[in-house]
Protein backbone atom coordinates (compact mmCIF):
# COMPACT_ATOMS: atom_id res chain seq x y z
CA UNK A 1 0.00 0.00 0.00
CA UNK A 2 1.25 3.65 -1.16
CA UNK A 3 1.66 5.85 1.89
CA UNK A 4 2.18 9.80 1.89
CA UNK A 5 3.67 11.85 4.22
CA UNK A 6 1.91 14.64 5.28
CA UNK A 7 3.99 17.77 6.86
CA UNK A 8 2.37 20.48 9.13
CA UNK A 9 4.30 23.95 10.21
CA UNK A 10 3.60 27.31 11.96
CA UNK A 11 0.06 27.84 12.29
CA UNK A 12 -1.67 25.23 10.55
CA UNK A 13 0.84 22.47 12.88
CA UNK A 14 -0.11 24.21 16.01
CA UNK A 15 -4.08 23.63 15.06
CA UNK A 16 -3.76 20.26 14.30
CA UNK A 17 -1.44 19.15 17.21
CA UNK A 18 1.01 17.43 15.55
CA UNK A 19 4.36 17.85 13.55
CA UNK A 20 2.81 15.91 10.43
CA UNK A 21 1.48 11.70 9.63
CA UNK A 22 1.53 9.40 7.27
CA UNK A 23 -1.33 8.53 5.25
CA UNK A 24 -2.80 6.16 2.97
CA UNK A 25 -1.67 7.36 -0.56
CA UNK A 26 -5.61 8.31 -2.20
CA UNK A 27 -4.02 8.18 -5.89
CA UNK A 28 -2.01 10.19 -8.74
CA UNK A 29 -5.19 11.65 -9.40
CA UNK A 30 -6.17 13.21 -6.08
CA UNK A 31 -5.93 16.60 -5.78
CA UNK A 32 -4.19 18.38 -2.64
CA UNK A 33 -7.81 20.26 -2.22
CA UNK A 34 -9.30 16.78 -1.87
CA UNK A 35 -6.79 15.35 0.10
CA UNK A 36 -7.37 18.18 2.79
CA UNK A 37 -10.83 17.78 2.27
CA UNK A 38 -10.62 14.01 3.38
CA UNK A 39 -8.50 15.35 6.18
CA UNK A 40 -10.80 17.59 7.71
CA UNK A 41 -13.07 14.93 9.32
CA UNK A 42 -10.27 14.00 11.58
CA UNK A 43 -11.15 16.63 13.82
CA UNK A 44 -11.82 20.25 15.37
CA UNK A 45 -7.90 21.35 14.76
CA UNK A 46 -8.22 19.92 10.94
CA UNK A 47 -11.29 21.93 10.52
CA UNK A 48 -9.75 25.08 11.76
CA UNK A 49 -6.50 24.44 10.30
CA UNK A 50 -8.10 24.12 6.82
CA UNK A 51 -11.08 26.75 7.10
CA UNK A 52 -9.89 29.67 5.13
CA UNK A 53 -7.99 27.70 1.91
CA UNK A 54 -6.73 31.15 0.76
CA UNK A 55 -4.42 31.09 3.67
CA UNK A 56 -3.02 27.72 2.68
CA UNK A 57 -0.08 26.67 0.54
CA UNK A 58 1.09 23.87 -0.52
CA UNK A 59 4.87 21.75 -1.12
CA UNK A 60 4.65 18.49 -3.06
CA UNK A 61 8.18 16.65 -2.51
CA UNK A 62 9.75 20.20 -1.72
CA UNK A 63 8.19 22.03 -4.77
CA UNK A 64 5.86 24.92 -4.04
CA UNK A 65 2.68 23.74 -6.07
CA UNK A 66 -1.22 25.14 -6.34
CA UNK A 67 -3.47 23.17 -3.96
CA UNK A 68 -5.28 22.15 -6.72
CA UNK A 69 -2.26 19.87 -8.16
CA UNK A 70 -2.90 16.55 -8.27
CA UNK A 71 -0.60 14.36 -5.96
CA UNK A 72 0.86 12.24 -8.83
CA UNK A 73 3.25 9.51 -7.24
CA UNK A 74 4.65 12.18 -4.46
CA UNK A 75 6.12 10.91 -1.16
CA UNK A 76 6.19 13.89 0.51
CA UNK A 77 3.27 16.88 0.98
CA UNK A 78 3.66 20.04 3.26
CA UNK A 79 0.72 22.35 4.31
CA UNK A 80 1.53 25.82 5.84
CA UNK A 81 0.84 29.38 5.89
CA UNK A 82 2.38 31.75 3.45
CA UNK A 83 5.90 32.22 3.95
CA UNK A 84 7.17 34.83 6.11
CA UNK A 85 11.17 34.79 6.04
CA UNK A 86 13.67 36.98 6.17
CA UNK B 1 31.61 30.70 -4.40
CA UNK B 2 28.58 29.79 -2.98
CA UNK B 3 27.40 29.93 0.86
CA UNK B 4 24.43 28.78 2.12
CA UNK B 5 24.10 28.43 5.65
CA UNK B 6 20.61 27.88 7.75
CA UNK B 7 21.07 27.38 11.23
CA UNK B 8 20.18 28.74 15.40
CA UNK B 9 23.88 30.28 15.51
CA UNK B 10 24.84 34.17 15.37
CA UNK B 11 26.35 35.52 12.47
CA UNK B 12 29.20 38.22 12.22
CA UNK B 13 28.69 40.44 8.68
CA UNK B 14 32.39 41.40 8.55
CA UNK B 15 33.30 37.71 8.23
CA UNK B 16 30.81 36.85 5.72
CA UNK B 17 31.78 40.10 3.51
CA UNK B 18 35.75 39.23 3.97
CA UNK B 19 35.40 36.11 1.81
CA UNK B 20 33.41 37.92 -0.62
CA UNK B 21 35.92 40.64 -0.97
CA UNK B 22 38.76 38.11 -1.88
CA UNK B 23 37.46 37.14 -4.82
CA UNK B 24 38.88 39.61 -7.52
CA UNK B 25 35.89 41.86 -7.80
CA UNK B 26 35.45 45.17 -7.47
CA UNK B 27 32.47 45.28 -6.11
CA UNK B 28 30.70 43.84 -2.85
CA UNK B 29 26.70 44.60 -1.62
CA UNK B 30 25.07 43.35 1.39
CA UNK B 31 21.44 43.19 3.17
CA UNK B 32 21.70 42.46 7.22
CA UNK B 33 18.06 41.67 8.37
CA UNK B 34 17.50 42.71 12.31
CA UNK B 35 14.90 41.33 14.36
CA UNK B 36 13.11 44.79 14.62
CA UNK B 37 11.78 45.70 18.25
CA UNK B 38 9.13 47.80 19.49
CA UNK B 39 5.15 46.79 20.08
CA UNK B 40 6.02 45.33 23.06
CA UNK B 41 7.93 42.55 20.87
CA UNK B 42 9.80 40.16 23.53
CA UNK B 43 10.86 37.39 20.89
CA UNK B 44 10.72 36.56 17.47
CA UNK B 45 10.94 31.94 17.02
CA UNK B 46 11.55 31.24 13.13
CA UNK B 47 10.57 27.58 11.65
CA UNK B 48 11.38 26.38 8.76
CA UNK B 49 11.45 23.08 6.54
CA UNK B 50 14.41 21.49 6.73
CA UNK B 51 14.30 19.51 4.09
CA UNK B 52 13.29 21.69 1.45
CA UNK B 53 14.69 25.42 2.72
CA UNK B 54 18.46 24.82 1.48
CA UNK B 55 17.33 23.50 -1.52
CA UNK B 56 15.21 26.26 -2.00
CA UNK B 57 17.70 28.62 -1.53
CA UNK B 58 20.14 27.54 -3.99
CA UNK B 59 17.39 27.70 -6.66
CA UNK B 60 16.81 31.60 -5.80
CA UNK B 61 20.78 31.77 -5.64
CA UNK B 62 20.92 29.80 -9.18
CA UNK B 63 18.39 32.32 -10.61
CA UNK B 64 20.34 34.99 -9.19
CA UNK B 65 23.84 33.72 -10.88
CA UNK B 66 21.25 33.47 -14.08
CA UNK B 67 20.63 37.30 -14.58
CA UNK B 68 23.84 38.75 -13.37
CA UNK B 69 27.46 37.84 -13.46
CA UNK B 70 28.39 37.05 -9.83
CA UNK B 71 31.96 35.99 -8.71
CA UNK B 72 30.10 35.08 -5.12
CA UNK B 73 27.22 34.74 -3.51
CA UNK B 74 26.70 34.26 0.66
CA UNK B 75 22.72 33.57 2.40
CA UNK B 76 23.00 32.99 5.85
CA UNK B 77 19.27 32.82 7.59
CA UNK B 78 18.93 31.97 10.82
CA UNK B 79 16.42 29.84 12.62
CA UNK B 80 15.05 29.26 16.10
CA UNK B 81 14.70 31.78 18.81
CA UNK B 82 15.75 35.53 18.20
CA UNK B 83 15.20 38.39 20.71
CA UNK B 84 14.93 42.30 19.11
CA UNK B 85 17.99 43.25 17.34
CA UNK B 86 19.44 39.87 16.83
CA UNK B 87 20.73 39.50 13.07
CA UNK B 88 18.38 37.30 11.01
CA UNK B 89 19.37 37.52 7.50
CA UNK B 90 22.61 38.15 5.71
CA UNK B 91 22.81 38.14 2.26
CA UNK B 92 26.14 38.98 0.08
CA UNK B 93 27.07 39.14 -3.53
CA UNK B 94 30.47 39.81 -5.38
CA UNK B 95 30.93 40.96 -9.02
CA UNK B 96 32.49 43.17 -10.96
CA UNK B 97 29.93 45.76 -11.29
CA UNK B 98 28.47 47.60 -8.41
CA UNK B 99 24.98 47.14 -10.32
CA UNK B 100 25.16 43.55 -10.70
CA UNK B 101 26.51 43.71 -6.82
CA UNK B 102 23.32 45.96 -5.85
CA UNK B 103 20.59 44.55 -8.17
CA UNK B 104 20.98 40.42 -7.29
CA UNK B 105 21.34 41.47 -3.50
CA UNK B 106 17.87 42.75 -3.69
CA UNK B 107 16.91 40.54 -5.70
CA UNK B 108 17.81 37.92 -3.22
CA UNK B 109 16.40 39.23 -0.27
CA UNK B 110 13.00 39.85 -1.61
CA UNK B 111 12.97 36.27 -3.05
CA UNK B 112 13.72 35.23 0.67
CA UNK B 113 11.25 36.54 1.75
CA UNK B 114 8.47 35.45 0.19
CA UNK B 115 9.53 32.22 -1.53
CA UNK B 116 11.70 30.26 0.88
CA UNK B 117 9.82 28.17 3.29
CA UNK B 118 10.31 30.08 6.91
CA UNK B 119 7.90 31.15 9.39
CA UNK B 120 7.87 33.73 11.87
CA UNK B 121 6.16 33.59 14.92
CA UNK B 122 6.44 36.86 17.67
CA UNK B 123 6.00 37.19 21.57
CA UNK B 124 4.81 40.11 23.35
CA UNK B 125 5.39 41.61 26.72
CA UNK B 126 1.95 40.41 27.57
CA UNK B 127 2.17 37.27 26.99
CA UNK B 128 0.16 37.43 23.67
CA UNK B 129 1.92 35.34 20.61
CA UNK B 130 1.04 35.35 16.85
CA UNK B 131 2.71 34.17 13.46
CA UNK B 132 3.38 36.41 11.10
CA UNK B 133 1.08 37.40 8.91
CA UNK B 134 2.74 37.22 4.68
CA UNK B 135 2.42 40.74 3.68
CA UNK B 136 1.25 41.59 0.28
CA UNK B 137 4.23 43.99 -0.04
CA UNK B 138 6.92 41.45 0.18
CA UNK B 139 4.87 39.67 -3.02
CA UNK B 140 4.90 42.87 -4.63
CA UNK B 141 8.52 43.28 -3.86
CA UNK B 142 9.26 40.02 -5.62
CA UNK B 143 7.03 40.17 -8.33
CA UNK B 144 8.79 43.29 -9.79
CA UNK B 145 11.81 40.79 -10.60
CA UNK B 146 9.04 39.21 -13.30
CA UNK B 147 8.60 42.06 -15.40
CA UNK B 148 12.42 42.63 -16.35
Amino acid sequence: MATLDILYFAWVREAIGRDGETVEHPGAEATIADLIDSLVPRGPGYAEAFADRSRLRAALDHAFVPLETPLGNAHELALFPPVTGG
Amino acid sequence: MIHIRIGEEGFDPAALLEPLERLGGGAVASFTGIVRGGGGLVSMRLDHYPAMTERRIAHIVEEARARWPLLGVTVVHRVGDLQPEDRIVFVGTASIHRAAALESCAFLIDWLKSSAPFWKKESFLDGRSQWVEARAEDDAARDRWMKS
